[in-house]
């Protein structure tokens, strides 16, 4: 049976935790506005760069594209760029990313393939170096930075770029979380490298003018292209973080807020229970009078 | 006067979306400006000015345009609207690309540093202009 005093104290602490809950939750509920505006913003441009990749991609085919588009014939070695959260306490958040990741690592390795990884992010590291210590080949920290901008995701776009020409892997997938709403956050796996070229329908059929030629252009829209989809995929890994710590922080309020209740009403039942106690003492030793 | 939609994006945001009636656009082989019922077409563009209806102009850098029945659009790496640019931050960041430049010891850093100069003073040539 705690006493008194410790039943005092132990709703003391957790007022405190739920008040730091509660600001945390509000502070995911400002910045996730921000970052769902952000996610937003960059939608057209990668959208229209699908459907500008999809009419060029059309055009070229064959023996002749670029390896961007067509790989180097070979899936031996693959890249998994592993994007997650710098900040713990948001929920599933970093552990289903990383739950999917692992899912595609061993489905890799039981097929004999050679796996590297390349976390975005220092939770999705901090999960996976435990099992994937040898396969991790280094870690991108995004701590300081406070918005991501699209300089962030070219840099690590120049870095896949460059392992890539260097013949470091074959295969390259992008794993992050896509924002749907608040409660729903869905980690995806999107192959990067070579390009998954969208069917387009009609529109191919226009014949266009190319300044410089096609292959030119192509060859320097890919690269930008995947630069895009990082930048996309850190966007909406921010929603979705900022999304799932919000309504993490939310449930951690309410429990909060019932252990609280309940505590409180231990408190009072023991309180009561010992001035009861009190009272029949002092009445039964008036009586012995 | 015809006119037809015209969209520039950057990875950032969208800069301007709605019906204009002639762009210039800085491609890679020169300035062109497009008017309503262009054949379609498609560009690299290079570091330079896109002005809309002769009127609103805008600094972009790296990107492409695309031309076809649906109207313009100008993807672009960087994109600003020439007013907003500031200029003393132009020439610091110029002085920082020469020492780069300067310091520069490989062919790609050298590259590089060439590349950034040439965005920077046609970034200044839109601010005198």
């Amino acid at each position: 049976m705690p006493s008194l005093k410790d039943l005092r104290n132990r709703i003391a602490s957790v007022k405190a935790t739920q008040k730091i809950t509660k600001a945390m939750q509000m502070v995911a509920a400002a910045k996730l506005r921000r970052a769902q505006m952000a996610a937003e913003a960059a939608r057209p441009y990668a959208q229209k760069m699908e459907a500008v990749l999809a009419n060029l991609g059309a055009g070229v085919s064959g023996a002749d594209a670029p390896r961007l588009l067509a790989g180097t014939g070979s899936d031996q070695v693959h890249l998994l760029v592993v994007c997650t959260a710098e900040r713990g306490l948001c929920g599933a958040f970093n552990s289903s990313i990383a739950r999917l990741a692992r899912e595609h690592i061993n489905r890799l390795q039981q097929a004999g393939k050679t796996v590297k990884i390349l976390c975005v992010g220092r939770k999705g590291y901090d999960i996976l170096k435990r099992q994937y210590d040898k396969q991790i080949i280094d870690v991108i920290e995004l701590r300081a930075v406070k918005q991501i901008g699209y300089v962030n995701a070219d840099e690590i776009g120049q870095r896949v770029m460059t392992m890539f020409a260097n013949g470091e892997f074959d295969v390259a997938t992008l794993f992050y979380s896509q924002f749907k709403s608040v409660i729903a956050q869905i980690p995806t796996a999107q192959r990067i490298i070579p390009a998954e070229i969208p069917v387009s329908a009609a529109s191919s059929t226009a014949t266009y003018d190319y300044e410089p030629d096609e292959a030119t252009i192509l060859s320097s829209l890919l690269p930008r292209n995947i630069s895009v989809q990082v930048f996309r995929a850190l966007l909406e890994n921010a929603a979705s973080e900022q999304g799932a710590r919000m309504s993490a922080m939310d449930n951690a309020t309410r429990n909060a807020g019932e252990m609280i209740k309940k505590q409180t009403q231990k408190y009072n039942r023991t309180r009561q229970a010992m001035i009861t106690k009190e009272l029949i003492e002092i009445i039964s030793g008036a009586e012995a009078l | 006067m015809a006119s037809f939609p015209f969209e520039l994006v950057s990875p950032e945001r969208v800069l301007f979306s709605g019906n204009v009636d002639s762009v210039v656009v800085p491609s890679a082989e020169g300035e062109m400006t497009v008017l309503a019922n262009h054949a379609p077409f498609m560009s690299a563009v290079r570091p330079g000015v896109v002005t809309v209806d002769g009127g609103k102009r805008l600094f972009v850098r790296g990107g492409f345009v695309d031309v076809n029945a649906m109207g313009l659009t100008l993807l672009a790496e960087q994109a600003i609207p020439v007013e907003e640019i500031d200029r003393e931050k132009v020439a610091a960041d110029m002085k920082m690309a020469e020492d780069e430049l300067r310091a520069a010891s490989t062919d790609e850093a050298r590259t590089l540093a060439t590349e950034k100069i040439a965005a920077l003073s046609a970034m200044m040539a839109a601010v005198r202009s």
